[in-house]
């Protein structure tokens, strides 16, 4: 939110007030400052940011809930597993406009794009709080590989991808730099970023179902399948599409001066709405496979498998009924409700996985403190905060009207 | 499971995705026979075990841990205890019959023959070593805590309350057999209800002891195949889930079931790019034509 550059000279002083503070003086701009939106998310980071100071401080114990049976909690279920999954507009919607030649979604790619760079950037944000010794991170990196492990392959493919997803997002930036050069540079590695990025998402997307495969004695037979790196990677893609549509709207409402009005967000939304109704269409029958292919029917008449029938009947076949229905009647609203129902869809599917279906069997349950709860809204706040700040400043929603004609990207 | 790990390397290598070299790994730099004639196990006799909790005492000394609690007192077995950080095994009283005389079992880390432990660590800081022992390399350690999902037998424990944590487990004495002696446990009990030995020979007596005359064993070896089998095998004459032992285990390595999952990486690596790039191709001649064909359909749209 706050820039630590100061205005030292006067070129300086110029060039920060065009490119940081959207053209006001300093002073100017930080009056500017004074929103509602902007007090609450700062009253939250004020909490938050403390607290994770805490967690490091005084260590995992006495942050959160988890324990020896619970290793794992929201900070995993939720800021990572979620996290990743819903940041998957970025690859879902570059390999959409770049590889299949789709054109119409090319307004929506950049900020896809960029939540989806946000998304893992914040997720390994949450990773960093939640792992025991964080500044070990380069360890799977450099120096010890654990080649047997589906944890060291998702390791090697979210630090490659969010290095591509980096790399994805510098033309807005060299545009907003005002650097043509370097951005024709980045705008010709668009392709080989993005087939680059389709590749480690497939595998880390499914990988991060592939963890459940080592717990087959403690997560709820409902949710365990040999099947979990295709579920978890097919329901990415949904809930890509459905971040994006989610994302577009509340992008035109928060940022409509900054919107190209010629961009037909409504068509679009519809577009990625049919898309997201055959994927959940297919994810349904998927996860209804396993649950045939493991013998599981009579598991669904207990109370795990009520929740189990509330997830595939409501967060997966009417979202997907919805999809369809909405855009084949061009109900834009409704299409619009219904992503945003996908999304915490997704995050109920992750958070079962990896908290309330997990350990389901022995008498000690986990149930996140406040202090992890915080840390997570804290995470999302600063996230949602970079995107504003972003979208404000480099050209995501809108064009320049120097590059309009120039190279696709 | 090696062919893969293998194939993984080689083809991640070649695909120019990260520059990696096949690794070194127990398993697939010794010769699989030898290695299982060499490996070290333990064979817990149930019958013969008095719950007199010296293997407690003497792992704790072994390992500088605080000593025991209770240690002279039955009040320790009125409820079942688990291992923790500072207490890397404990021993546990049986919820038999009234009838039977006391029957107690001693958990720790049954360092598995493919241990999931190992196989889900990125950072290889828990390792199978081929004399038996699952050792830790804490320096190496993430604390990503995901053994603690993977093991079916919830040995490692965290340190929580440390700032600084490590994973804490039995560590089956590494240091001592290294030196070729026995594990502290072992080499002070008592009652002969725990046998140090070659793992291979340990079946052997396990057996003979099951299928004597007039035997009051159950005819099982707990560890024998549970999980791929493991170098601490138990058997007893009262039902393993009265001493507490996890049942449906299964009798498959846990590293096999990420098996299929992880071979499937050096398809996605080879086939993704060129399918891509030819779909690419196709979209991008069908979007030329098309904007030359009808006229100008995106003109709104910048192309």
């Amino acid at each position: 939110m706050s820039s630590s550059t100061t205005a030292t000279a006067t070129p300086a002083r110029s060039w920060a007030s065009d490119k940081l503070f959207l053209g006001m003086s300093f002073w100017e701009y930080l009056k500017s400052l004074a929103t509602p939106g902007n007090f609450l998310a700062g009253l939250i980071m004020a909490i938050g940011v403390p607290l994770i100071a805490y967690r490091f401080i005084f260590g995992l114990g006495a942050s959160t809930n988890l324990s020896q049976t619970n290793p794992w909690g929201i900070w995993i279920g939720f800021d990572m597993l979620s996290g990743v999954a819903l940041a998957a507009g970025g690859y879902t919607l570059a390999a959409s406009v770049y590889i299949f030649g789709l054109e119409k979604y090319h307004p929506v790619v950049r900020p896809a794009v960029l939540t989806g760079f946000l998304g893992y950037l914040f997720a390994v944000l949450g990773l960093m709080a939640d792992l025991g010794r964080p500044w070990n991170l380069p360890v799977p990196i450099f120096f010890s590989w654990g080649g047997p492990s589906v944890m060291f392959e998702i390791a090697w493919c979210v630090v490659l991808y969010l290095t591509v997803l980096g790399m994805e997002f510098l033309p807005p930036v060299f545009e907003w730099l005002g650097w043509p050069k370097a951005r024709l540079w980045a705008v010709r590695m668009t392709i080989g970023l993005t087939v680059f990025g389709v590749m480690l998402s497939t595998l880390h997307q499914s990988s991060l179902g592939g963890l459940f495969l080592m717990a087959p004695t403690k997560l709820h037979p409902l949710w365990y399948s040999p099947f979990i790196p295709a579920y978890f990677f097919i329901s990415s893609i949904a809930a890509g599409l459905s971040m994006v549509i989610v994302e577009s709207a509340l992008s035109h409402r928060a940022f409509a001066a900054r919107i190209d009005h010629k961009t037909d967000i409504d068509g679009i939304a519809l577009g990625l709405a049919r898309g997201a109704s055959i994927v959940l269409f297919a994810y349904f029958f998927v996860k209804l496979q396993g649950v045939a292919d493991g013998g599981r029917w009579a598991l669904l008449a207990t109370p795990y498998g009520y929740w189990f029938l509330v997830e595939m009947l409501g967060f997966i076949l009417l979202p997907s009924m919805l999809f369809a229905y909405g855009a084949r009647h061009r109900r834009v609203t409704l299409v619009r409700w219904t992503a945003a129902w996908t999304v915490l869809g997704i995050i109920v599917n992750r958070l079962n996985v990896s908290v309330i279906a997990m350990n389901w069997n022995v008498p000690d349950r986990y149930f996140p403190s406040a202090m992890e709860v915080m840390v997570s809204i804290t995470l999302v706040t600063i996230g949602v905060s970079t995107f504003r700040w972003i979208v404000n400043r480099m050209p995501v929603l809108n064009e320049l009207p120097e590059y309009r004609n120039s190279a696709s990207h | 499971m090696k062919l893969n790990r293998r194939a993984f390397f080689k083809v991640a290598g070649a695909a120019g995705a990260v520059a990696l070299t096949p690794a070194k790994t127990a398993t697939a730099s010794a010769d699989a026979a030898s290695l299982d004639a060499n490996r070290r196990g333990v064979l817990v006799d149930t019958t013969k075990c008095i719950g007199c909790r010296a293997c407690e005492a003497a792992c704790a000394e072994a390992n500088t841990l605080p000593g025991p609690a209770m240690l002279d007192d039955a009040a320790v077995f009125a409820a079942p205890r688990k291992t923790s950080t500072v207490s890397f095994t404990v021993v546990n009283k049986a919820a038999a019959a009234a009838a039977t005389p006391a029957r107690f079992v001693k958990r720790q880390c049954m360092h598995c023959v493919e241990p999931a432990c190992a196989s889900a660590c990125l950072v290889r800081a828990l390792d199978k070593t081929p004399a038996g022992p699952v050792v830790y390399h804490k320096d190496r350690c993430l604390g990503c805590r995901y053994c603690m999902v993977a093991c079916p037998f919830d040995v490692p424990k965290y340190e929580y309350d440390s700032a600084l944590p490590y994973v804490r487990k039995c560590t089956f004495c590494a240091d001592r057999q290294a030196k070729g002696d026995a594990p502290a446990c072992t080499s002070v009990c008592p009652s002969g209800a725990l046998t140090f030995g070659l793992r291979n020979q340990l079946l052997d007596t396990a057996r003979e002891r099951l299928y004597a005359k007039d035997s009051p064993y159950v005819r099982h070896i707990f560890g024998e195949d549970e999980v791929g089998g493991t170098s601490w095998m138990y058997i007893t004459d009262i039902p393993f889930e009265k001493l507490g032992m996890p049942a449906g285990l299964g009798t498959y390595a846990y590293s096999s079931l990420t098996q299929a999952s992880l071979a499937a990486v050096p398809f996605v690596l080879t086939l993704w790019p060129p399918l891509l790039m030819g779909i690419y191709t196709f979209s991008k001649r069908r979007n030329e034509i098309g904007a030359h064909g009808t006229e100008a359909r995106e003109e709104a749209d910048h192309v």
